[in-house]
């Protein structure tokens, strides 16, 4: 099967790949300095507004790519350009991005408010608009009434949800997911994935969401791009037709079944890749 | 010590509201802790009865073992002298302290700013520690010609090294991933030290302090067996000394206790501050009920 047979469709996707990407991949690799080559040649743009899911098995790279994409980290060769985004006097881009970890990665010794409210302080926002967009950004995932409780009193899922606040407080122009919900339970998890659509379809920011989940990944997003590991590099790129608001219905349509095939295709041809290289 | 925590909050899924489990309370203090304070108190009393009986009960002469209430006699009668001497070496270890504290602290951050700093001045840190107070009084009080701050620089020796070698570690050990996010808001290095490497190191920093807190008692009632030094200005480890020779065993045992019950105040204030510090967020200070 060839990485044409899994696009369905691209003409229907107007608003993707063709139009000016947001974040443009050339070439990327990385070698790690214990001689482990986790990207190789990777192409990729991102459109405006996407929702696209980097899926694979572990030590396929996808983190590691988009962890290169957050600036955290220099690719060992190829660029990654962000055509729109305004550039400092050095000439390194200077995007508009968040990033939510596996972990929520909270501080303890603060309250939900002041956690969500950390962007802003360290941009030197005054601190009456860091409290008012920082309570805004909590009442936007739900938690308006927790704004004083600390990280270790709350759920597993509300910490991801104060978690997703900090990074929406920006009002970033990408949001970087790295495997955010893999820690959560199933029934907190859709609730989740419904959560971040909603915010998702109502504003205009791009996501880039990795997983290991084929469910997931076709649930929420538009295009899903699988990679292989061994070196870590893309080898299906495919989108996903539903339209959107996606609900509770959708993950049991069938047409949610047929990209769910087509997408586990593509991840055991990912798996079946690193197997051979072996 | 009072119980401060706050009641555990219940949460039921994610819009419930939090319910508040409110803990009995006696005197104003939750039926949980008195235990804690009655139990010690019960077994202390009853050691001072069994010595006090024994005393009593065998003859045995003051001078060779005096019985509690004796001491406390002592404590009492002597007082005007005991309690100038307790003000003289609490003053030197709580000076002594908070010297530890503010250079323990400064140079862990300068530790902190660069690996070179640390590795050439951290194994330094580590020979004034291992080198024996004793063996350096004589020097220092030789050196320095007023002897309450040779006392104070002893005790600051003995006392620096638990709250630098912490505070060190605990800047070291912020989160991985808070700290790519800093990175990520382009935070300065002033900005990551001050909202994300000093509150980790909190945790690390109060646990030196504890130690800290008995040591420079201790340094400074060492210093001054080596120091030696008689007047009205001794501190109780004088008073030992003094009341050996005269074979004062009494007045003896009730500077040692003066001294014991100091260390016991310094370490319940300490351990107060560290509870009333973390007790919203760190492991160490959490109620568990499993």
């Amino acid at each position: 099967m060839s990485v044409a047979d899994l696009t369905l469709d691209t003409a229907a996707q107007p608003a993707g790949r063709a139009a000016r990407p947001v974040v443009s991949c050339r070439g990327v690799a990385k070698l790690f300095s214990n001689g482990t080559l986790a990207l190789q040649n990777v192409d990729l743009d991102i459109g405006r507004h996407q929702f696209v899911s980097l899926l694979g098995p572990s030590g396929c790279g996808k983190s590691t790519l988009l962890r290169l994409i957050a600036g955290l980290g220099e690719a060992s060769a190829g660029t990654i350009d962000w055509p729109d985004a305004a550039h400092d006097s050095t000439g390194a881009a200077q995007p508009s991005l968040s990033f939510v970890f596996q972990e929520p990665t909270l501080m303890p010794w603060a309250s939900a408010i002041k956690n969500v409210m950390l962007p802003l302080k360290l941009a030197g926002v005054k601190p009456d608009e860091q409290r008012a967009r920082a309570a805004e950004a909590l009442r936007m995932v739900g938690l308006a009434a927790f704004e004083n409780a600390y990280p270790r009193e709350l759920s597993g899922g509300m910490k991801m949800r104060v978690s997703i606040a900090r990074a929406m407080v920006t009002r970033p122009q990408v949001l970087l997911m790295d495997e955010p919900f893999a820690a959560l339970d199933e029934i907190t998890r859709f609730k989740l994935n419904n959560d971040l659509l909603e915010l998702w379809h109502a504003s205009s920011f791009t996501v880039v969401f990795v997983t290991h989940s084929v469910f997931e990944s076709v649930f929420l997003s538009q295009r899903i791009v699988t990679m292989a590991a061994r070196p870590g590099r893309v080898i299906a790129d495919m989108d996903v037709t539903a339209p959107y608001p996606r609900a509770a219905d959708y993950r049991t349509s069938p047409l949610y079944n047929a990209h769910c095939k087509r997408a586990s295709e593509a991840l055991e041809q990912a798996m079946g890749h690193a197997l051979g290289a072996h | 010590m009072p119980d401060t925590a706050p009641a555990p909050v219940i949460t039921i899924g994610d819009d419930a509201p939090p319910v508040v489990l409110q803990e009995r309370r006696i005197l104003g203090v939750p039926a949980s802790t008195w235990p804690k304070v009655l139990m010690p108190l019960f077994v202390g009393v009853l050691a001072l009865a069994v010595w006090e009986f024994l005393v009593r009960y065998n003859g045995i002469p003051a001078y060779i073992l005096p019985g509690p209430l004796l001491i406390a006699q002592t404590m009492v009668t002597d007082w005007g002298t005991l309690s100038g001497s307790l003000w003289i070496t609490l003053s030197i270890s709580l000076a002594a302290l908070a010297v530890a504290v503010l250079l323990g602290v400064s140079l862990s951050v300068l530790f902190a700013q660069s690996k070179w700093v640390e590795l050439s001045f951290f194994p330094y840190a580590v020979i004034l520690q291992v080198t024996p107070i004793v063996a350096i009084a004589p020097l220092i009080i030789i050196w320095v010609n007023d002897v309450k701050l040779s006392l104070l620089i002893c005790a600051w020796i003995v006392a620096f090294f638990p709250i630098l070698s912490n505070t060190t570690l605990g800047l070291n050990s912020a989160d991985h991933n808070l700290l790519n996010l800093f990175q990520l808001y382009k935070a300065t290095r002033f900005q990551t030290l001050l909202h994300l490497r000093l509150p980790s190191a909190l945790p690390y920093f109060l646990g030196g302090l504890k130690i800290s807190g008995g040591l420079s008692l201790i340094g400074a009632v060492v210093a001054e067996f080596v120091a030696g030094t008689g007047g009205s200005q001794s501190g109780l480890a004088y008073r030992i000394l003094e009341s050996g020779y005269q074979l004062r065993i009494p007045r003896m045992f009730a500077a040692l206790f003066m001294i014991s019950i100091s260390g016991i105040v310094i370490f319940l204030c300490l351990s107060t501050l560290s509870h009333m510090v973390l007790r919203r967020w760190h492991e160490s200070a959490l109620k568990r009920e499993n």
